[in-house]
């Protein structure tokens, strides 16, 4: 039996339970929720990253803690795409387009690593590529947001208004210019050709199928700096998707019995909320801001993952505890300082309005 | 021909993702009355302190 559930039990002849767990475990439970919530709705990732690792290392079963990761990666991503539908920053064109994408990208992704686990290379090769991946988008993304000259926040109504070109990223710059029909007219004010889009879509599937992650911290800035649509339009139209890809992943696990409703629904209860603050924030906070809290959230999460890399090959389990609190230290400063930079942006924000008023 | 078992499992499966999914929309329709009732008075309060 894991560990966690073991607590609850001997306690619960002395305390009071829910759901089969004692109070302090769906306290526990509630506010990893809002945590993850904050980050979800504000990046559009960051759910199994967080969750299944933490489930591992409380002592359920990999097919529970995979499973329930992703029926509460699916409720969140609900919640946390209502919020950004209702600022107008769900593009549903562009969503079930990356959707088909993806699926195919995927299938080719698993068929790899079946090769690759076929040589024996496989472990080896997807955590090497999983640090270099995360790592390297980290370093990106921090490097772009640090150099980047955007000093205002981010409007409520970018979704409908033109992109500012110099808002684009050259690489999208360079992708919209491929004039391949049919072209597709995206939210933001973006034309980009629908190949160029399944592209993408299959690129950053093939990459979550051969790594077996969400793929959101690969989805989003791809969707930015790739075809070019506003951060607040990739992060809602990211979590679009991951409604899907989601629900499908954790019906899967619960044919099996793998989804355990005693960890979601707590799980769930917070993170709701905290999905919402995430998703309000991003209409608050500076468009950099949000880009350079994504890349250090990915650069502590490559470093955690090469920590517990390092813990295998050398049968330290010691580094698996480590790299838990590098992710979750990483995921409370990154929330941490998100809720700061909202506070700040708010009152800033009434500064610079009370003149006029007056 | 689909399996007894198979299909008993496939609903048990929806019913818990169904269940999942219900709980995300109730939470959100009661997180966004209690946000209507609460939330500008949050962000104003935030604001001058």
């Amino acid at each position: 039996m894991c560990s966690a559930s073991a607590s609850s039990t001997d306690s619960g002849t002395h305390n009071m339970e829910l759901l089969g767990l004692s109070m302090a475990m769906v306290g526990l439970f509630v506010g990893f929720g809002l945590l993850i919530g904050v980050l979800f709705g504000f990046f559009g990732m960051g759910g199994s990253f967080l969750v299944t690792p933490a489930l591992l290392v409380m002592g359920y079963p990999t097919r529970v803690a995979v499973g329930s990761g992703l029926a509460f990666v699916f409720g969140t991503s609900v919640i946390a795409t209502l919020k950004h539908r209702d600022l107008g920053q769900v593009d549903y064109k562009l969503g079930l387009l990356m959707i088909v994408g993806t699926t195919a990208g995927i299938e080719v992704g698993k068929q790899t690593v079946v090769y690759l686990e076929a040589l024996g290379l496989a472990g080896s090769i997807i955590s090497v590529t999983y640090v270099f991946l995360l790592g390297g988008i980290g370093a990106f993304v921090t490097y772009e947001a640090v150099k980047g000259d955007s000093d205002g926040g981010i409007d409520h109504d970018a979704a409908e208004a033109a992109a500012d070109a110099d808002d684009i990223p050259d690489i999208a710059k360079t992708i919209q210019s491929y004039n391949v029909p049919p072209m597709i007219s995206l939210r933001g004010g973006v034309t980009v050709s629908l190949w160029m889009i399944l592209g993408v879509a299959f690129a950053t599937g093939l990459l979550s199928g051969f790594l077996g992650v969400g793929g959101g911290f690969i989805r989003m800035p791809a969707l930015f700096y790739l075809i070019g649509v506003p951060v607040p339009i990739a992060v809602g139209t990211d979590l679009f998707e991951i409604v899907f890809s989601g629900g499908l992943g954790s019906f899967l696990y619960a044919l099996d019995g793998g989804v355990d409703l005693s960890i979601v629904v707590p799980l769930l209860a917070g993170s709701a909320f905290g999905a919402r603050i995430g998703s309000a924030a991003t209409s608050i906070v500076n468009e950099d801001d949000i880009k350079v809290y994504f890349g250090l959230m990915l650069l502590g999460g490559a470093l955690a993952v090469a920590v517990r890399e390092i813990g295998k090959v050398y049968e330290m389990p010691i580094l698996n505890r480590v790299s838990l609190v590098l992710i979750l230290g990483s995921a409370l400063l990154v929330s941490g300082a998100v809720v700061y930079s909202s506070i700040t942006a708010l009152r800033e924000e009434s500064r610079t309005a009370s003149p006029a008023v007056e | 021909m689909i399996e007894a078992g198979s299909l008993s499992a496939s609903i048990d499966g929806a019913i818990l993702i169904g269940a999942v999914l219900a709980e995300a929309i109730i939470l959100y329709g009661v997180y966004g009355v209690v946000e209507d009732v609460l939330g500008q008075r949050v962000v104003n309060r935030l604001r001058n302190t």
